[in-house]
């Protein structure tokens, strides 16, 4: 079972990733709504680092692997951007404010911490990882 | 992502056909951005083939909720799967926005 990929940061790569943790999964029977629970999580995490971290220059790559251990799906992310996520800028959404001023973004992190049972991101250098855990069983 | 169009005189519905994400939305976005859009008593979005959302999605409808209410327009969602029905669930969306199970109810608001 293929458990890495590298991906050029173009958003039509996150279709690219979402199978590649749905087949990967086919083996541990989830039920449809978990599986697109864990899909969605890695999904968010994905496309903001393509889109914000990586500005969309296809020319950089984010490395992805995953792995199952004593029953929790774990993926780590790579990127070398300069412009590294810090978990302490989260704020939760305020849903009416977000409709009452039309604002597209900024509910990606809030469905990846609710979803995700650990949610890491941390920077060596240029290097940055995120690594996200979830119990599937 | 497709997205067909039927309309009559006061309601349109947008049937969407795939996975709704940072790549595809900017296509819904479109779609709701155009001005006729807010001639409508009703805007119906079919989900029943849309088989993915993701924050990028909700945020398409999220960002046009507000016109919509000021135009005085009914967005209505119906045919929801239950994976994509969750996704609201998971964000609170599904206490505001109007999402019922068939196109009848839909069409009885």
């Amino acid at each position: 079972m293929k458990n890495a990929i590298r991906i050029s940061c173009n958003r039509s790569n996150l279709k690219v990733v979402r199978d590649f943790v749905s087949t990967y999964l086919a083996a541990y029977s989830l039920s449809d709504l978990h599986l697109n629970q864990i899909v969605l999580a890695v999904d968010e995490v994905v496309a903001n680092l393509i889109i914000h971290a990586n500005s969309e220059d296809d020319t950089q790559h984010l490395d992805l692997r995953l792995n199952v251990d004593n029953q929790v799906f774990g993926i780590e992310i790579e990127d070398d951007s300069k412009s590294s996520y810090t978990p302490s800028s989260y704020r939760e959404p305020d849903l009416h404010e977000h409709i009452r001023t039309g604002k597209k973004g900024g509910v990606g992190m809030a469905l990846v911490n609710r979803i995700m049972d650990r949610v890491e991101f941390s920077t060596t250098g240029a290097h940055n990882v995120c690594r996200l855990y979830k119990k599937i069983a | 992502m497709k997205i067909t169009q039927q309309s009559t005189e006061n309601t349109l519905i947008l049937s969407l056909d795939g996975e709704l994400d940072a790549s595809s939305s900017v296509l819904l976005d479109t779609e709701l951005t155009k001005p006729e859009v807010l001639n409508y008593q009703k805007v119906l979005i079919n989900c029943q083939r849309l088989n993915y959302i993701s924050s990028a999605g909700l945020g398409v409808f999220i960002s046009h909720l507000q016109q919509f209410q000021d135009a005085d327009v009914k967005l209505i969602f119906f045919n929801m799967q239950e994976k994509v029905h969750n996704v609201f669930e998971i964000l609170g969306l599904d206490a505001l926005m109007t999402i019922v199970p068939s196109e009848a109810e839909a069409t009885a608001i």
